[in-house]
């Protein structure tokens, strides 16, 4: 079983990275980009745990490591 | 005073620490491994610059996880004074034990130069030995240094104020100028900036003296 992990800024925070790269996008002609957020991904190999504990804990592993929950938001997609 | 140095994996101004206390004190620091689960009892633990851990993950997340900080969370618990140099800042607020995180610098680029601060709190262990509203130049050296803390607990911050040292050209971005905060309890400093480079050795004011000399007068 798998976790993909999906970080990012919450709504609000400034992103100079977002913007440095909706500014480069810009400069090279895709005007029809308003905004660019980056984040991050994580992929988990798991074993020895079904769905519905895969994403209790995987969850607890974002708010105690993965994600720093002062600035960045997260969600978790458990696949086979 | 006894005083004590955390080495991380990827620390590299753990020896600058030790030079800028040994010259102040007159003791060399005890230099404590992060894999450490005890330690035997300072009055002052410094939390020296550069990549824990390479800054995996965040700059201080790795090392705020390491064995070692539960022995200074103790430390800070029972009111010892922690300071946090740069990385070291990140450490603590990536451990809680300060408010806030310390962000990608605004303009995306590694700082390194002196930079004019001026001493917003001249009443604290860390800075005792500076006059009120005094400028100092004090060098940094950093890309992810730009603070950011939600509004609320920006106002609750500079309500109790906590806030030490601030930028008087904000280089990377920090929200109200801020380059060093207290904890609410004010025995532990988190400063981007690096006062143990500032010793009057390296051609420069000498402005880094006064922020040991200040932990050395309040712990006598």
């Amino acid at each position: 079983m798998k976790a993909i992990v999906h970080i990012a800024l919450k709504p609000g925070v400034l992103d100079p990275q977002g913007q440095a790269i909706t500014g480069a996008l810009h400069s090279m002609g895709f005007d029809e980009v308003t905004d660019a957020q980056q984040g991050k991904v994580i992929e988990l190999d798991l074993q020895g745990v079904d769905r519905v504990a895969a994403q209790e804990r995987v969850e607890a592993m974002c708010s105690k490591l993965l994600a720093n929950t002062v600035i960045e938001q997260f969600s978790v997609e458990i696949v086979d | 005073m006894r005083t004590a140095v955390i080495v991380f994996p990827g620390s590299n101004c753990d020896r600058d620490a030790a030079h800028a206390l040994t010259m102040v004190t007159g003791k060399q620091p005890a230099m404590i491994w992060h894999r450490a689960t005890e330690m035997s009892t300072v009055d002052l633990i410094v939390l020296p610059g550069g990549f824990a851990y390479g800054d995996y993950l965040r700059p201080g997340a790795m090392a705020a996880r390491s064995p070692i900080l539960r022995a200074v969370r103790d430390h800070a618990d029972k009111g010892g004074l922690v300071a946090g140099i740069c990385n070291g800042f990140q450490v603590l607020t990536e451990s809680k034990m300060l408010p806030g995180v310390l962000m990608r610098n605004a303009g995306l680029k590694f700082i390194c130069k002196s930079v004019e601060l001026k001493v917003a709190r001249a009443d604290t262990p860390f800075s005792n030995k500076y006059d009120e509203a005094a400028s100092i130049q004090i060098p940094v050296a950093h890309h992810d240094g730009n603070y950011f803390a939600q509004a609320d607990e920006l106002e609750r911050l500079e309500g109790q104020g906590q806030v030490v040292f601030r930028y008087c050209d904000n280089p990377n971005g920090s929200l109200n100028d801020i380059a060093g905060i207290l904890n609410e309890a004010g025995n532990v400093l988190g400063m981007m900036p690096h006062p143990e480079r500032a010793m009057g050795q390296n051609g420069d004011q000498g402005d880094g003296q006064l922020f040991f000399k200040s932990l050395l007068d309040a712990v006598g």
